[in-house]
């Protein structure tokens, strides 16, 4: 008897033990990352899962919704000036930062000038056209530009648009990003690389009634195995990008729920058409006609189901199909063998062969797999060749390439997949593209303010692209999250960021 | 023997300067640039000059050399490329967690590979011996990233037993830090423990039929007091000397046991800074790793030595 | 460690030293098992063309991840190729990685352990000092960084384990070397006159032969690891080319719901490295009387 007594006060203690655990346990978010971020410095940071971390760090003048548009965060509204070479923030009152300082326009004025002339700093391509910066009053803020900027509110949204403690950026200088200290839901505690990265709640946050946890603990875990199994075993809340291959037995599992969003990036084949001298070397870079006969010896539906099991969506632009900025004059083309073969046959070349550069990554290694047994059926012969990521981004730089696998994370705004790319000598353009009507256009698009007419500016952009093919755009990707049912309120935003604003266990 | 030591430590300065210039050289020559990487997606352009500048990147490869060595004398083994912290810093960090996954790994494998070699020489040739045989060469047979993932699955997706990855330090909860430790440190020392029996198993032989056994079987003693008293003393100091050399091979093993299991210690931290060409990290830590395996191998000897008197004068 | 002379052997007969050896491997069972292996998976990569049901290369939509079944023995992989196939194939890269690269290390190693053992003094300190420094840094790292170096392809692959576990030939070679070359038949050799090359092939290189030989086949087990390590890093054979190491690779992805893709190389691999691995325990047996 005094057994049984003895194990039943064991087991109410275990119960309240656990019963505790959990309810500490359920004010700590656990995310699982894919990589570990770089440097947490919004100036400095060039890695897209350092931005997940800024989602609950760091709060932006602007975010976009999960329809791309821009609303307000930081900023409450704008105003272009009349010449449209102004544009006038509003800021929010009210907002503090980690250490106490009040967040106002002598803040933005220093962050956007940080931005700009910090050494090192990664924002400074897409400030370009900031000349100046007016504090009007302390709490509205006016950019001057150089030239109308469409595209400017866009970069607002992302770690262009991140305001950090002045007061504290100026005494960390270059070390900021090992103690960073911004306005967001969260602040920093601490950071082990490689293991986690650790935030608690932000008392004075502006928008304290939609935050419902106490801790964040951002653990990166590389592998995406090891990843699920953590969460399927309890230790995480949240994954970020599953593998596609899993998606079938999570469904079956009904302890998970399943997120996804398609992203607005993209997954291509850049082919080298004026870079260096390999373009003449080989007729996929010598002939439009052998690329356009390549492009149609694919099937992008094909390739979307063996290599991502389906969670993708087959695109032929820099924006998938259901974006708004895609050009409706430049449809997916059908896969058609014959005619492809017919095309060689027109350009006199039989059984064209070309290298493709793979990263080793497993993506990229399937499609590379795919499509040179796909492309095999029209007569092309495609040499796989595997380079280190690291080693073919020095490679494609130099042009030592004839045709690359290369994916793009993608910008909210459609500058951001085109200007880089197509612009003549632009650092990403891999391909050496360079028109002089090309580069005109791009202009046109980015100084266009009215959404309407860019769309009409943009499907001039895709016709010309079209007419030379430097970049065989293949699919875009499905961001797959996965989570315990316990969690509710995720925003599924094409930009694969985690916003915690509404998120909470149930 | 006192020349002897002198002339040991004589080594460890020219061996350490043949060890910076193989992982200098080796960093330096990996083909890609590194300030194209550090840009990022951006590729600004005057980021990628900073950094050139910032790194010293554009200067002859001997320039660097002598920079990066003239940091390392005073105590400064440079800079993160990537996430911006001093390299001493990451390593204080990790050395624990690495230490610890080694010093568990190490007892696993004594204690697979003495009771697997003490088994194989004493029933030697019966089923026992192969099946120690076979035991303790698993672990070298299979790749250990392999059994890493096997285990994952068995004890953490499907019986939910223990964590799947990750590490917790000690300090703050020693059973879970256990728990996230002990299918690592197996998956290690499995490897080592092939190496352990078999020279378990040889000493074992040897001394086995050495006179001073023959001469207390003579006396009449329990055989298995006999074999554990005398053989086993005397054939433990070369595998303990042994045991401290094999920490090079666990610093190799650990590479990837710690990534498949998101270990954040030394060996996870080297693979993603050669992918990430993030150079003083790889430079620094081998150097510190390998400071530290020849003090070891040093200390191993002077053991045996003082240990061994025939050895001696 | 002194040497502590065995008991008696059984058989007192006429036998050279070479056939004694190879009686006693013989008796040694384990050893016999993995000889027979490694001849099994060596006749299993030299007749694969022969032997594999389907092309190793022959990707195929509809039979994405099958199961095991009547067409495929060992089920399909995440591009509908046949897995017995590519496992058969597979034996030849992973053979490959294993044997070759012991070569490249015994090419590289034995002469220069030898001319370190053999000439002394300050070429043989050069010498050490250098393997210690090759010696001090863990074996993968190194290796990481010559595939990175020398870039992602199986031959690379091949070059770099070889290179890296050169020095283990060296040190090892010249040990052997040190403890020969006070021998009297060396010293006779010398006093007669013969050029040092001579008395180093004649004399010393087929006294050394046995521990370099068990040394050998342990390393080519270790390579075949090796050569998976680096494959799992992405480092090694590239796809489409089978081979085991990148075959787990891929399958680590798929390993809930399409195991077999995993389990098969894993075997295979595990079966011959556990192969070399007795092979080698007992070459080390039979050729080393001190160790009986």
């Amino acid at each position: 008897m005094k057994l049984k007594s003895v194990t039943r006060s064991l087991g109410l203690a275990f119960a309240m033990a656990a019963g505790l655990a959990s309810a500490s346990q359920a004010q700590t978010l656990r995310i699982g990352l894919a990589e570990d971020p770089d440097v947490l410095d919004p100036t400095l940071a060039r890695t897209f899962v350092g931005r997940i971390v800024f989602a609950g760090l760091c709060d932006k003048l602007f975010d976009i919704d999960e329809k791309l548009n821009i609303v307000p965060q930081l900023a409450t509204g704008h105003e272009w000036g009349s010449d449209n070479k102004s544009l006038t923030l509003k800021l929010r009152q009210g907002v503090t930062f980690h250490d106490g300082e009040t967040f106002d326009a002598e803040a933005v004025k220093f962050n956007i000038e940080r931005h700009k002339t910090m050494a090192g700093s990664n924002r400074r391509t897409e400030l370009t056209q900031v000349t100046s910066i007016d504090v009007v009053d302390p709490y509205t803020v006016k950019l001057n530009l150089s030239a109308p900027f469409s595209p400017l509110l866009s970069f607002l949204t992302d770690r262009s648009g991140m305001m950090v403690s002045p007061k504290a950026a100026k005494e960390a200088g270059e070390r900021f990003g090992s103690k960073p200290v911004c306005s967001g839901p969260f602040k920093f505690v601490e950071r082990i690389a490689q293991d986690r990265i650790v935030l608690e709640k932000h008392p004075g946050y502006w928008n304290a009634k939609d935050i419902h946890f106490e801790r964040i603990v951002y653990l990166p875990i590389v592998d995406a195995t090891v990843r699920l199994a953590n969460l399927k075993s309890g230790q995480l809340d949240f994954i970020e990008r599953m593998a596609a291959s899993d998606v079938p037995g999570l469904r079956s599992d009904n302890r998970f729920k399943l997120a996804k969003i398609t992203e607005i990036g993209y997954q291509g084949i850049t082919i080298n058409i004026g870079k260096s001298d390999l373009a003449k070397g080989n007729p996929l870079g010598k002939d439009v006609k052998v690329r356009e006969a390549f492009e149609l010896s694919l099937d992008r539906q094909g390739i979307v189901q063996v290599v991502m099991e389906g969670e993708a969506q087959p695109g032929n632009q820099w924006v998938a199909p259901d974006n708004s900025f895609y050009a409706k004059n430049v449809p997916i083309p059908k896969r058609d063998v014959n005619k492809a073969k017919q095309l060689l046959k027109e350009a006199g070349v039989t059984n064209p062969s070309f290298t493709l550069m793979t990263p080793t990554t497993s993506d990229a290694q399937k499609i590379a797999q795919v499509v040179q047994a796909m492309a095999k059926e029209a007569g092309f012969d495609v040499k796989i060749q595997s380079t280190e990521f690291a080693s073919s981004l020095a490679l494609a730089d130099k042009g030592q390439f004839e045709a690359y696998v290369l994916a793009w994370s993608g910008r909210p705004d459609p500058d951001g997949n085109v200007q880089q790319f197509y612009t003549c000598k632009a650092p990403n353009n891999y391909a050496g593209y360079c028109t002089e009507e090309m580069d005109k256009l791009i202009t046109e698009s980015r100084t266009e303010l009215d959404p309407k007419k860019r769309v009409a500016i943009y499907e001039k952009i895709a016709a010309l692209a079209a007419k030379e093919k430097p970049v065989v755009y293949l699919y875009h990707r499905h961001w797959l999250w996965a989570h315990t049912t316990k969690l509710s309120g995720l925003r599924a935003v094409p930009d694969g960021m985690v916003r915690v604003q509404g998120l909470k266990f149930n | 023997m006192f020349n002897y030591l002198v002339q040991r430590i004589g080594t460890i300065v020219p061996t350490l300067f043949f060890v910076s210039i193989l992982i200098f050289g080796l960093q330096q020559l990996l083909p890609g640039d590194p300030a194209l990487i550090m840009a990022g997606e951006d590729r600004d352009e005057n980021v990628i000059r900073y950094l050139r500048e910032k790194f010293h990147l554009d200067e002859p490869l001997p320039m660097r050399y002598l920079y990066w060595l003239g940091g390392v004398l005073q105590g400064d083994l440079g800079e993160s490329l990537r996430i911006q912290q001093p390299v001493t810093d990451l390593i204080l960090q990790k050395l624990p967690v690495t230490l610890q996954l080694a010093a568990m790994a190490m007892v696993i494998a004594l204690i697979i590979g003495i009771t697997a070699g003490i088994v194989s020489a004493v029933l030697k040739d019966t089923a026992w011996d192969y099946a120690a045989n076979i035991i303790a060469l698993w672990g070298l047979s299979t790749p250990n990233f392999w059994l890493g993932i096997m285990l994952i699955l068995f004890f953490s997706v499907w019986l939910g037993w223990l964590p799947a990855s990750g590490y917790v330090s000690p300090f703050e909860d020693l059973k879970a830090n256990l728990a996230s430790m002990i299918m690592p440190a197996f998956v290690l020392g499995n490897a080592i423990a092939a190496v352990l029996m078999r020279h378990t198993r040889s000493a074992m032989l040897q001394v086995l039929n050495a006179d001073y056994v023959r001469t207390a079987r003579a006396k009449g003693l329990v055989e298995r007091v006999v074999i554990l008293k005398h053989a086993l003393r005397n054939a433990l100091i070369p595998i303990i000397t042994l045991g401290a050399l094999e920490f090079g091979t666990l610093l190799s093993g650990a590479v990837l046991t710690e990534q498949v299991f998101t270990i954040p210690g030394f060996g996870k931290l080297i693979v993603d800074a050669v992918f990430n060409r993030d150079y003083a990290v790889v430079q620094g830590v081998v150097l510190f790793t390998a400071t530290a395996y020849i003090t070891l191998n040093l200390l191993a000897d002077l053991a045996y030595f003082l240990v061994n008197p025939r050895l001696r004068g | 460690m002194t040497a502590i002379p065995a008991a008696p052997a059984a058989v007192p007969e006429e036998l050279s030293p070479g056939q004694r050896a190879l009686r006693r491997l013989i008796r040694r069972k384990g050893a016999m098992v993995g000889l027979v292996l490694v001849i099994a998976f060596v006749a299993m990569a030299i007749l694969a063309p022969w032997i594999a049901p389907y092309d190793p290369l022959a990707t195929s939509w509809t039979a994405i991840r099958k199961a095991p079944s009547d067409m495929y023995l060992l089920g399909t992989d995440e591009l509908g190729r046949d897995v017995l196939s590519r496992v058969i194939w597979g034996a030849r890269a992973s053979l490959l990685a294993g044997v070759v690269s012991v070569c490249i290390s015994l090419a590289i190693g034995v002469p220069i352990g030898m001319a370190a053992g053999y000439l002394g003094r300050w070429p043989d300190a050069l010498i050490s000092r250098i393997t210690d420094a090759m010696l001090a840094c863990p074996f993968l790292i190194l290796a990481i960084a010559f595939a990175a170096f020398l870039g992602p392809s199986l031959t690379n692959a091949m070059i770099a384990i070889g290179v890296t576990a050169t020095p283990i030939f060296i040190r090892l070679t010249r040990a052997q070397v040190l403890s020969v070359k006070v021998e009297d038949y060396v010293e006779a050799a010398r006093a007669v006159g013969n050029s040092h090359l001579r008395i180093a092939f004649r004399h010393i290189l087929p006294n050394i032969v046995a521990p370099l030989l068990v040394q050998a086949t342990l390393a080519i087990a270790a390579a075949v690891i090796a050569e998976a390590s680096l494959s799992f890093l992405g480092l090694g054979q590239q796809p489409p080319a089978p081979s085991w190491g990148s075959m787990l690779n891929t399958a680590k992805n798929y390993i809930d719901h399409a195991p077999w893709m995993a389990i098969w190389p894993g075997l295979s691999i595990f079966l011959l490295v556990l192969s070399f691995n007795l092979l080698g325990d007992g070459l080390r047996d039979a050729l080393d009387p001190r160790h009986r």
